[in-house]
């Protein structure tokens, strides 16, 4: 347990504990985004560092701007989305922190099961660009063309949904 | 110490499924699912510092770009929603029912 582990993952938890907890939107995408850079910083100490810049600049940058984009154009006129008290499934609350802590149990106990070997020797440039690069592109580059067609199939998706008929 | 990732990576996973489960504003649903997409890639990254293996990392990336894909559709459907309703609420939601 490093410091810059416990850091980074009360940075985390707090972020995910906020994500929920929080009753307007804006302050779960900046909780999210406070998660986000826990991440990043447990991504760059396991010597995953473009993976980690990844996480700021994609995630905490581009997609968590699409959020605040969609919470900004939807809710601004007034903010209640969720009725508050109701419940219209019976028993919705306790069932879903049961299935939860059942769920966190059952991987984390399955995960603290499993044998963990030792902390090898990482090969030279483990997690750099270029090393990066040369899987990516190199070993894995059927999974990186499906992810360019999953991607354009993603923006055909959202022009047809929700763009205008006539333009 | 990868012990410690990974119960991370599990804890933040069901904090993520518990959101989906209890709330009920499409917006913050979308938002706990991002948070089981980064729990999953936590998992991936320290299972590839465990074995010295790049696979995990790129796999990783590739989630990043599909959680993206899948952000940018989810939000397009909430927008439709929001555009059909007053009262967005994701139990009031039956319009896909046959």
């Amino acid at each position: 347990m490093t410091p810059v582990f416990l850091v980074a993952a009360a940075l985390a938890v707090a972020g995910a504990l906020g994500v929920i907890l929080s009753r307007q939107p804006v302050h779960s995408v900046l909780a999210l985004v406070l998660n986000f850079l826990g991440l990043a910083a447990l991504y760059i100490s396991m010597d995953a560092e473009f993976l980690g810049v990844v996480q700021l600049i994609i995630y905490a940058g581009a997609i968590m701007v699409l959020f605040l984009f969609v919470i900004g154009l939807l809710t601004a006129r007034k903010d209640p989305v969720e009725r508050e008290g109701s419940e219209p499934l019976p028993l919705q609350r306790p069932l879903s922190i049961a299935a939860a802590g059942a769920l966190a149990l059952l991987l984390g106990g399955s995960l603290l099961a499993a044998r963990l070997g030792g902390r090898p020797g990482v090969p030279q440039g483990f997690g750099t660009v270029k090393e990066f690069g040369r899987h990516l592109l190199v070993t894995h580059v059927l999974p990186f063309e499906l992810t360019a067609f999953v991607l354009m199939v993603a923006v055909v998706g959202v022009i047809v949904l929700v763009g205008r008929k006539q333009a | 110490m990868e012990n410690g990732y990974l119960a991370l990576a599990a804890v933040l996973f069901a904090l993520g499924g518990v959101g989906v489960l209890l709330r009920r504003s499409p917006l913050i649903s979308l938002m706990c699912v991002e948070l089981m997409w980064n729990a999953a890639n936590l998992a991936f990254v320290t299972f590839a510092r465990m074995h010295g293996n790049m696979d995990g990392q790129v796999f990783a990336f590739l989630t990043i770009t599909v959680a993206a894909a899948e952000a940018a559709i989810g939000l397009a459907l909430i927008v439709l929603l929001f555009r059909r309703r007053e009262h967005v609420d994701v139990d009031d939601v039956h319009s896909l029912r046959g």
